[in-house]
């Protein structure tokens, strides 16, 4: 497996530490001369300096074999996409996967194909979310590609939902219970599960039917 | 007719004026609010923002425009500004200028209409030369 990473500050650089751990073949860019040595020092030959946007460049990290891999984890969202476009479109990389830095440029990584990516920020909202649940369901995972995500509500003694049997509820089409954790422990929703104030379920659905779940919930 | 114009440096502010010239509706962006004084007496759009910005661009009139060019000071900027006022936006005329000539070239094969500077001088810089050249080997051979 040869992967190449573009941008060797703190991601980049522990990615490529546990490739090497992990005995793959990794070349780590980047454009910087003082992370670079940085870099040399610890990889060797397996570091390179150079912007990885030019296209030169990424062919000295071996663009065209083409690696298996390519991670685009700059600290600059338009450098990750030009690099993963021109990976998958231009080389034929199979998987790029590209770090998003404003969680607003999210969409347009979507708008230009690049459906593999990372938001360190989004995920750090979305604990922040998590500890404050204002609006009641907290959203745990997005599968944007398949269009489901995960959620997680947490039932008080007002939700209509406490009391009854998972089979009573009237869920939307589209959305089911997967999980309900009482004191710490979790079990597997099944029809006769019941549940309590306190509980907090996990639930999957299709994206647009949070409201409905919610109500049908929590209240 | 609405143009929008991303990036309004010596290149971006120069073609908003030719357009506005000849009758366009124009709307230049930039970061930097001080680039409207390369506007001259501006009686077209300005708007302060970076190209990236979803509302910065709407704001612009990127949803009815015609036409857009984006040059601002960065190629990989102006390469995603470009895809999005395409894809978008369907603007059917983007313009992109890309200073490095093997990320235009890659860019025209997927479809931007990419504008290199650099190429150009390197290909007028070289004609030039060689009209050098012929002009010695006449003068020898005269």
């Amino acid at each position: 497996m040869y992967v190449v990473i573009a941008g060797g500050g703190k991601i980049g650089s522990n990615i490529a530490r546990t490739l090497v751990d992990m005995q793959r073949e990794v070349t780590i860019v980047e454009q910087r001369r003082d992370r670079f040595e940085q870099l040399e020092a610890e990889f060797g030959h397996s570091a390179m300096l150079g912007d990885a946007t030019e296209i030169a460049v990424l062919e000295r990290a071996g663009i065209a074999r083409p690696p298996d891999l390519v991670l685009a984890v700059t600290g600059d969202d338009e450098d990750n996409l030009v690099i993963s476009q021109i990976a998958k479109e231009g080389y034929g990389v199979p998987k790029a996967i590209a770090r998003v830095n404003d969680p607003r440029n999210q969409q347009t990584f979507d708008l230009l194909g690049i459906t593999q990516t990372v938001c360190a920020t989004s995920g750090l909202l979305a604990l922040v979310e998590h500890e404050v649940p204002e609006h009641g369901l907290v959203r745990l995972l997005e599968l944007r590609q398949e269009g489901l995500e995960v959620v997680e509500m947490q039932i008080t003694g007002d939700s209509p939902a406490a009391g009854k049997r998972v089979a009573g509820l009237s869920l939307p089409e589209g959305a089911r219970l997967v999980s309900v954790t009482r004191h710490g422990v979790g079990e597997i929703a099944v029809g006769q599960t019941v549940i309590r104030p306190g509980d907090q379920v996990i639930a999957i659905l299709k994206p647009g039917l949070e409201n409905q779940l919610r109500r049908a919930l929590v209240g | 007719m609405r143009a929008v114009i991303i990036g309004c440096g010596r290149v971006g502010s120069a073609v908003a004026k030719e357009l506005a010239g000849e009758g366009w509706d124009v709307t230049c962006v930039d970061e930097d609010e001080n680039a409207l004084t390369r506007l001259g007496a501006w009686k077209g759009g300005f708007v302060v923002g970076h190209g990236m910005d979803k509302d910065i661009l709407e704001t612009a009139g990127a949803v009815d425009a015609t036409a857009a060019v984006v040059a601002t000071d960065g190629d990989n900027s102006n390469i995603v500004i470009g895809q999005i006022l395409q894809r978008r936006y369907s603007i059917g005329c983007v313009v992109v200028r890309i200073l490095d000539p093997a990320r235009a070239e890659f860019y025209a094969k997927l479809g931007l209409h990419t504008v290199c500077p650099t190429q150009t001088a390197i290909s007028t810089l070289t004609e030039a030369v060689r009209a050098c050249e012929t002009g010695i080997v006449r003068q020898v051979t005269g």
